[in-house]
């Protein structure tokens, strides 16, 4: 929770997309370690599976979404030094 | 007839595949796809309308383990609009893409739309969503960044993190839903919390609060739209179009399954008044800027901020009207008014893209002799834009209607102020454009210039004025028999 709360805060605070990027991630990671500690059932059971298959297919996404997000400011970044 | 719901998803995805690996025939075997998409959506539509509802577990696995799909009423009209206005649309890049080394990046990225935004709307299950809202939004900023200019990618960047960071903030929402109720079916979900009592009453508004905020992001709700004016008017016209029409909606979709079906016992009049609130300035700051707007697709993206708060104002007023015919009117009413959004504004948008490929610019007041120039596209215009305003017998004149009706019923006379402003300025703004488009010269013998690309667009506007105006009757059928809970 403080993870998802910080990210959102540097998310907003910041204008470099680099920081934006690792901001948004710290804010995703702060999401999925909610879903792990969800997963949690006490200490003989054995933990949830469903959060921890929803954590990762959401790392899935996180890292594709970066990834777009670094290419589009690459061209972005070229298209400023062209003009 | 279960498997018609993963057809329609795999269809285009398939399409886009093809489309990759043969680059050579992407526009064909494009259009194709787009075809055999349409055949799935409407014989998802076709079932719907004589069964009912719809679901589908995938690979034999129910909930809560397996992905399920369904789909209502509301989910398989919206799965015929998008069907109708994406085959349009591909329709008309055949001829706007033609000869443009931007085709072989269009067609794989457009087909992959199509199929997530189909997914979203089937889908059955909160993840779901999510993800599929997810791949909507990355397919959406890479499609919207196409043309490779630096305002574009720019403003596409920023669509990019503003959907990150709704879509993580809805994501959080789930996290705490699963922590409470350990399901994440919608309609299994909606149980829990209708039987769960005031005990969990917290955790229910803190995850509505969040996913509404998330999902507002996305949906450009007044005073989170200041990403989409931008992004949409710098895409190249087929792309704004389903930005427009189609891609916003998803996420409403979202919000109107959220607040009606799933958090219906718990989502409070008054917090539906702070959205509807926010609605309404979405209407009146979305149309004065539209009519303020020099240029024609930016008029056209404000208009969209505008029409968004429509659909937003209709939740107070269906929280207000107990369970019966005047709140069935008004969820029709709703669903009525975003298709017929959804077609004009896509043809706005197609007709806007022909203007600016003529006259080489899209600034409104330039744009004199367009009429005699492009006497179809003109209509075009002129017909969707009497369909943004609600003149009759378009499909938003009776959506508004209803809404006036549901207004007086509830004692809540100040949407209608805003309703009043709202079409004032939507008439003044269309107008704007059609006292410009007229010049001096000659009148042409020819009707339709370009047949490839404007009559797409034409049908688009006839369907949002003629069709849904006309013969709207059959959505009351089709919500009544699928809508269930939702109604």
């Amino acid at each position: 929770m403080i993870l998802f709360a910080l990210g959102i805060w540097s998310f907003l605070s910041h204008e470099a997309l680099l920081r934006k990027l690792i901001a948004f991630n710290v804010m995703g990671g702060g999401v999925f370690h909610v879903f792990i500690a969800v997963a949690y059932r006490g200490d003989t059971a054995p933990p949830d599976p469903v959060p921890h298959a929803l954590v990762l297919t959401g790392i899935v996404v996180a890292v594709s979404a970066t990834a777009l997000a670094l290419a589009l400011g690459g061209r972005a970044q070229d298209a400023a030094d062209h003009d | 007839m279960t498997d018609l719901l993963p057809l329609a998803v795999a269809v285009p995805l398939l399409a886009a595949l093809l489309v990759t690996a043969l680059p050579r025939q992407a526009a064909l075997l494009g259009v194709l796809g787009a075809a055999a998409t349409t055949l799935a959506a409407g014989a998802v539509l076709t079932a719907v309308w004589l069964n009912g509802a719809l679901t589908a577990d995938l690979g034999g696995w129910g909930v809560p383990l397996g992905i399920s799909m369904r789909a209502n009423g509301f989910a398989a009209a919206l799965l015929a609009m998008t069907a109708l206005v994406a085959l349009a649309t591909s329709v008309y890049a055949t001829g706007y893409f033609a000869d443009s080394p931007k085709a072989v990046h269009f067609w794989p990225l457009w087909l992959l739309l199509w199929a997530s935004l189909n997914a979203l709307l089937l889908a059955a299950d909160l993840f779901n969503l999510f993800v599929t809202l997810e791949l909507l939004g990355l397919c959406a900023a890479a499609l919207g960044a196409l043309t490779g200019s630096a305002d574009a990618v720019k403003a596409n960047l920023r669509y990019l993190l503003v959907g990150l960071l709704g879509s993580t903030t809805y994501l959080m929402g789930v996290a705490l839903l699963y922590s409470a109720y350990g399901a994440l079916d919608i309609a299994l979900l909606a149980e829990h919390i209708a039987a769960g009592g005031d005990e969990n009453n917290a955790v229910d508004a803190a995850a509505l609060t969040l996913m509404t905020v998330g999902l507002a992001l996305k949906a450009a709700l007044f005073p989170l739209h200041f990403w989409l004016p931008p992004a949409h008017a710098n895409a190249p016209a087929p792309v704004s179009a389903a930005l427009s029409a189609l891609v916003v909606k998803g996420a409403v979709y979202i919000i109107v399954i959220l607040w009606l079906e799933l958090f219906a016992s718990v989502a409070t009049a008054s917090a539906a008044m702070v959205l509807g609130l926010l609605g309404a300035a979405g209407v009146v700051w979305g149309s004065w800027r539209a009519l303020r707007a020099a240029r024609l697709k930016l008029m056209a993206a404000y208009s969209t901020v505008a029409q968004i708060g429509y659909l937003f104002m209709f939740l107070p007023l269906i929280a207000a009207t107990p369970p019966g015919p005047a709140r069935d009117n008004l969820f029709a009413a709703l669903v009525l008014m975003a298709l017929s959004h959804g077609f004009a504004k896509a043809g706005f948008f197609l007709a806007a893209g022909l203007v600016q490929q003529q006259a080489g610019h899209d600034r409104i007041d330039d744009l004199g002799g367009t009429a005699q120039q492009m006497p179809a596209t003109t209509f075009t215009i002129g017909l969707c834009g009497s369909a943004l305003i609600g003149l009759p017998p378009s499909g938003s004149f009776i959506g508004k209607w209803l809404m006036m009706q549901g207004a007086i019923e509830a004692g809540q006379w100040w949407w209608i102020v805003v309703l009043l402003i709202g079409t004032l300025l939507a008439a003044a703004y269309t107008f704007r454009v059609l006292s410009r488009a007229f010049g001096l010269e000659p009148t042409p013998l020819r009707f339709v210039t370009d047949a490839r690309s404007e009559i797409p667009a034409l049908m688009l506007a006839l369907t949002a004025v003629g069709v849904l105006g006309l013969a709207a009757g059959p959505l009351w059928t089709l919500l009544g028999l699928g809508a269930g809970g939702a109604a």
